[in-house]
């Protein structure tokens, strides 16, 4: 089971690296992205688990670790791979 | 008076912490390994040094919160024992839950080092006690994720319970965004926990606390916590 998980910054934390890379992209000439925000993918390899116990398992890691709850927020999907 | 420094894979800190104390405060003074689970209250300070614990690796302190020796430090701050992170050792302390907030990177996105000028917010706590209220300091800052963030509700509880110690200010104590080195809220630099007895700070006190150097106002902090536990008051 492979598990995708997306961490970004909450609405109304500061994320001065988005601003740069936004500041990048304009000087580029992409001037129709209005905003960015960057964040963290983190990609987990899950063996001898099932999906329902996966679910409480990768909730649990992304809020103990993967995640800082005080200023990050994350979503993550489970996919079965052969 | 026994002081423990922690010592974690990437802390660069710890020798000036332990040399201030042992050397400079003449106080007995150990390693305390991250990997060791020992029971804590055998000291009456535990210092968590500045560095890069785990290499700041998922975030600064991430990792460094689950080591088997936050466990008992953990206990020991619940118990009252007096607890000082520096740097990455505030950033381990907020990252355990032991202080609010959290510590992101800096708002310029470069890693800033100099000396910085601090105004002491408050002095009814073990650790500011010997600094005079509202009194400007020389510390230096070394860091890229200094940047303080704690939520509008969490901030006023900080400032009615005065737990803020330490702002970033300009020479004549003017805590301006001019004088913020690194966008954190309100310019804070150091916090105190609610039960007063843990203090986190972005400025190295331990890096002007040797007699040899002209700049001493890291004496300041450590000769507080000194006076405090010496008299057995806790303010």
């Amino acid at each position: 089971m492979l598990a995708k998980i997306h961490i970004k910054f909450k609405d109304g934390v500061l994320d001065p690296q988005g601003n740069a890379v936004h500041h990048a992209l304009k000087d580029l000439g992409y001037n129709e992205v209005s905003a960015i925000q960057m964040g963290k993918y983190i990609e987990l390899r899950l063996n001898g688990i099932s999906k329902e116990e996966a679910e409480t398992r990768v909730k649990e890691m992304c809020e103990k670790l993967f995640a800082n709850t005080v200023i990050e927020s994350y979503q993550f999907t489970l996919d079965s791979v052969e | 008076m026994n002081c423990g420094v922690v010592v974690f894979p990437g802390s660069n800190c710890d020798h000036d912490c332990f040399h201030v104390l042992k050397h400079v405060f003449k106080l007995k003074t150990e390693w305390v390994w991250h990997k060791d689970s020992i029971d804590l209250s055998r000291f009456d300070l535990i210092v968590l040094p500045g560095g890069y614990s785990y290499g700041d690796y998922l975030r600064a302190g991430a990792i460094a919160q689950f080591s088997s020796v936050m466990k008992e430090v953990v206990r020991f701050a619940g118990s009252g024992g007096m607890v000082l992170g520096i740097c990455n050792g505030f950033q381990i302390l907020v990252e355990s839950g032991i202080l609010p907030g959290a510590l992101i990177q800096n708002h310029a996105q470069k890693f800033i080092c100099k000396t910085v000028h601090l105004r002491v917010e408050n002095v009814s706590n073990s650790f500011s006690r010997e600094c005079v209220h509202k009194s400007v300091l020389n510390l230096p800052i070394a860091h890229h994720q200094g940047n303080y963030f704690i939520g509008s509700d969490g901030l006023r509880q900080l400032e009615d319970n005065r737990q803020v110690v330490f702002r970033y200010c300009g020479p004549a104590g003017e805590a301006t965004e001019e004088f913020n080195p690194n966008g954190s809220v309100s310019n804070i630099a150091g916090i105190i926990n609610e039960g007063r007895n843990v203090m986190g700070l972005m400025p190295h006190p331990e890096r002007c606390a040797d007699p040899a150097w002209s700049n001493r106002d890291g004496q300041l902090i450590f000769k507080s916590i000194i006076n405090s536990l010496q008299s057995g008051v806790s303010v």
